[in-house]
């Protein structure tokens, strides 16, 4: 039996040692999972397995031989594939296509696409990844994206599969579509490196695990015989908190956001998803049958923390958008909006957001950061026209400095530089950061759209932890996330949203998760 | 479309020190430019010039006397102007290829009032003059920026088109409204004598008035708009990325249009040089398509107003320089300077040729792919 390993790979860049002698060794035909913190060197390591990175000592063995990489190219040939988090797909273009580019199989200088189309569909017949081949990537669900991109992989002939936070944009259904997809690759002699900091994952996947933190190796366990405890406290290097313990909030009288009768016709998102992005930053994906709004009927009292459950694409963006720009009718048909008490029904977006209005939007590096830009313009984002950091139009660099600094500092976002692009950071502190400057306005209200999505478990601990202090000190927050665990442990009031539509409210302790879920379904 | 700029970082180390944002910027312009410049001269070899001689001539051309200086310097002004026009833009993510257009639209309106009101009195007039250039510019440039913001239609495509319009306005205006009958070319009548600005004496007889202290102040204050007021920070936001703008509660559409206005602005104010300052009177054709030489200034002084100023010093000098050329030697004839300029030019544009020179270690570069195939080629 063959194995993939690394052997002490060091690898450093500046100063940062990303990984010290990080050793694996992963028999193939098994399920190995990677578990660390973000910035622990998982994905580094990885990258070097693949090839995108040489390492500054060690090596890669195949099967007992040892690799030098010179690019992915020689990787690849090796038979590894890598499915990265953000997929790498042509958005316009079939999914047959997005699969075949660069291996095009060709007849006399053309492609031959029956013949590509012939041995994808062998693929995914005995693979059991089904794929619509002839739509644009762009416009099927996020679930047959991924299926996409590891059908890409098997048509390359990999034979060992990496797996970068596969889950991280998945739904429920989709993700346990996926786990019996890789239990099936596995079966059929596929290796699978599942790179995650999910412990539920770990325990429900893998054979062996390994554990990183800081770089080095912690351990490696057998998945049977270990338990998320030790899993997380290894990761972490201290005792986990894996469940923050929280206690019901106190909600006042005053309103914090009051919605009625919000209806948004779909015949607004017909015309193409390119068009429609340069006009309002519609959603990349949206065929003119998905639901949107109807008769959106809620409210969130100060105080209160409100969660907003749904399987994505039910309209939860949507409404944070109609939230936001209430005038646009991009966003909104008809109904009200009102923010603390106010009704702010024809308000432009600036006028909302200096009411007190905190918004952490679901995708950090698309609409929450300018990823090229440093810490400190980051933290300026929005906050550009508030007295503490505008004189007459003019910005207040040193106060933006030394703000910054202070709440890097309080929030701990680590590295403490406020020089740094934000896109040099990781995802946790990445989202640390959005929250920094959100919260640090002391927000009347707040709408945060999935926060912990690719979050590890100490920032997971530690972002839970500020919402219930922001809540208790009297903020109003509208929690949209697809993690039930979150929505369950955080809201004092559960709301459900299925095709646009409200389909059910639960206050805190009154739904069970699988109740939950299958309302989320639409039952 | 690559993003350039100063604020950008994710600098590579190609000589194993590292360099600040602001060296590594200078050492890939100069780069570009000793290529452009290389290429060039070898083309004016292949015409049959000794490369050596060619480039003394264009040194003396350009700086030789204070009149070529001076000239030098005339020809650069304007450069600064739609240089800065050009990176106005760019930094709200607009493409403005339409300063040719804005700045025929700033001096015809200038000329027009001078030749309407021309008894108007001394510092008034050249008040008058110079925000009519600036009107009339601004509101060039903010016609594509209204379509884009309002309609979604591109501004490339409109802002090219403008020029045809500007052209042929202007063409109608000099020829049938405002025609000097007294000259056998194609301009308008002269301006009132209160219109004219000081010229500064040391050149020469060169034409340099205040539109150079003018273009200086004008890279300062689009430097400190862009880099320490809020709206300037608004504005780049939303050239980087206009989702993160919206949750930011910026109005991209309304940054657009004043971005475009702001850049037709600057633009239209080649007109206070030329027509105040030079001509006194608008002549059809008498930019040596400033705006577009503007886009290269733009890139090559990577979209800073410092990097503008000297890029457009630069190209002033090889315009000037050139001219020269033509006159001096017996094979490098106008074509061939032209041929010599598109090549520092493309050069410059070609802002890839920069990763084919640059060897990222991995270590420095982002996690993707980007590097790899660049290690295979360099290895």
């Amino acid at each position: 039996m063959g194995t993939i390993e690394l052997r002490e790979v060091t690898k450093r860049f500046g100063n940062v040692l990303a990984n010290e002698r990080v050793t694996l060794r992963v028999p193939r035909g098994s399920i190995h999972g990677i578990v660390g913190e973000n910035g622990a060197g998982k994905s580094t390591a990885m990258k070097v397995l693949f090839g995108l990175y040489r390492p500054d000592a060690g090596s890669v063995w195949l099967d007992g031989r040892r690799c030098i990489w010179r690019s992915p190219a020689d990787a690849i040939a090796a038979g590894i594939g890598m499915v990265h988090q953000h997929f790498l797909l042509a958005g316009p273009c079939s999914g047959l296509d997005n699969v075949i580019l660069g291996a095009e199989p060709r007849r006399r200088g053309l492609i031959d696409r029956t013949e590509a189309r012939r041995r994808l569909e062998e693929l995914s017949a005995q693979y059991g990844l089904a794929v619509d081949w002839e739509r644009p990537v762009e416009a099927l669900p996020v679930g047959m994206q991924q299926r996409v991109e590891i059908l890409k992989l098997l048509f390359r002939d990999a034979s060992i599969l990496i797996f970068d936070e596969p889950t991280a944009v998945l739904t429920p259904q989709e993700t346990s579509d996926l786990f019996s997809n890789l239990r099936r690759l596995r079966d059929q002699g596929k290796t699978i490196l599942l790179v995650t900091h999910k412990l539920k994952e770990v325990m429900a996947l893998t054979g062996t695990v390994t554990i990183l933190r800081a770089g080095r190796v912690m351990g490696e366990r057998q998945t049977a015989r270990t338990n998320p405890q030790e899993l997380a406290d290894l990761m972490v290097g201290r005792k986990a908190v894996l469940q923050v313990q929280v206690s019901a909030g106190h909600p006042k009288a005053e309103p914090a956001i009051e919605v009625s009768h919000l209806t948004l016709a779909a015949h607004h998102f017909t015309r193409s998803s390119w068009a429609a992005r340069r006009h309002g930053g519609m959603p990349k994906i949206c065929p003119a049958e998905r639901p949107r709004l109807r008769d959106v009927t809620f409210s969130v009292r100060r105080g209160e923390l409100v969660g907003l459950a749904g399987v994505e694409g039910n309209g939860q963006s949507d409404l944070i958008r109609a939230l936001l720009n209430p005038a646009s009718s991009h966003c909104r048909t008809s109904g009200s909006v009102k923010f603390l008490g106010q009704d702010v029904t024809g308000w432009p977006a600036a006028r909302i957001r200096a009411l007190g209005i905190g918004v952490v939007p679901e995708d950090r590096l698309e609409q929450g950061l300018v990823p090229c830009w440093s810490i400190e313009d980051n933290f300026l984002l929005g906050r550009q026209r508030q007295a503490e950091f505008n004189r007459l139009g003019l910005l207040r660099r040193a106060a933006v400095r030394t703000s910054t600094l202070r709440e890097m500092e309080r929030y701990d976002v680590r590295p403490l530089n406020p020089d740094l692009p934000a896109e040099k950071l990781s995802g946790g502190n990445q989202q640390k950061l959005v929250l920094a400057r959100e919260l640090e306005q002391q927000p009347s209200v707040l709408l945060i759209a999935q926060p912990t999505r690719g979050v590890d478990v100490g920032a997971i601990e530690f972002i839970h932890r500020r919402l219930l202090r922001a809540r208790d000190a009297g903020t109003g927050i509208l929690l949209v996330s697809s993690d039930l665990d979150e929505i369950l442990v955080l809201s004092d009031r559960v709301l459900v949203m299925y095709e646009g539509r409200i389909l059910a409210e639960y206050g805190r302790g009154q739904v069970s998760e699988r109740e939950l879920g299958l309302k989320m379904g639409g039952a | 479309m690559t993003r350039i700029g100063l604020s950008n970082s994710g600098l590579g180390s190609p000589f194993g020190f590292r360099l600040s944002a602001f060296g590594f910027s200078l050492l890939r312009s100069g780069l570009a430019l000793g290529l452009g410049l290389g290429l060039g001269l070898a083309v004016t070899w292949i015409a049959g010039e000794n490369p050596w001689h060619v480039l003394v001539i264009l040194a003396r051309g350009a700086f030789g006397s204070r009149y070529d200086s001076g000239m030098t310097l005339f020809y650069a002004t304007p450069l600064v102007f739609t240089g800065l026009s050009v990176a106005v833009a760019f930094h709200a993510g607009l493409f403005n290829i339409g300063a040719e257009g804005q700045l025929l639209m700033g001096a015809l309106a200038a000329a027009a009032i001078g030749a309407v009101w021309p008894g108007l009195g001394s510092p008034w007039a050249v008040v008058a003059a110079s925000v009519g250039a600036l009107v009339a510019g601004g509101f060039w440039g903010a016609i594509p920026g209204w379509l884009r913001a309002r309609r979604g239609s591109h501004e490339v495509i409109n802002t090219i088109m403008l020029n045809f319009i500007a052209a042929g306005l202007a063409s109608y205006v000099t020829l049938y409204l405002l025609r000097n009958t007294a000259s056998q070319n194609p301009e308008t009548r002269p301006v009132g004598n209160s219109y004219l600005v000081h010229q500064f004496a040391c050149f020469a007889g060169a034409p340099v008035s205040l539109a150079l202290p003018l273009a200086l102040l004008a890279a300062l204050a689009v430097w400190f708009v862009l880099w320490r007021t809020a709206l300037g920070f608004e504005l780049r936001v939303v050239g980087q990325s206009e989702s993160a703008a919206q949750s930011a509660g910026i109005n991209p559409a309304r940054i657009r249009l004043l971005a475009m206005t702001a850049a037709g602005a600057l633009a239209g104010l080649v007109g206070i040089g030329e027509v105040l300052g030079n001509a006194g009177r608008f002549r059809l054709d008498f930019s040596p398509e400033y705006g577009f030489i503007g886009i290269a200034v733009a890139l090559l002084g990577r979209n800073h107003p410092a990097g503008i100023v000297a890029a457009a010093l630069l190209f002033g000098a090889l315009h000037k320089g050139a001219t020269a050329l033509d006159l001096e030697t017996d094979h490098v004839t106008r074509e061939v300077s032209l041929v010599f300029q598109g090549l520092v030019i493309l050069c410059v544009c070609a802002d890839g040729l920069w990763t084919w020179i640059k060897r990222p270690s991995p270590g420095q570069t982002d996690a993707g792919l980007a590097p790899a195939p660049l290690e295979r080629l360099t290895t």
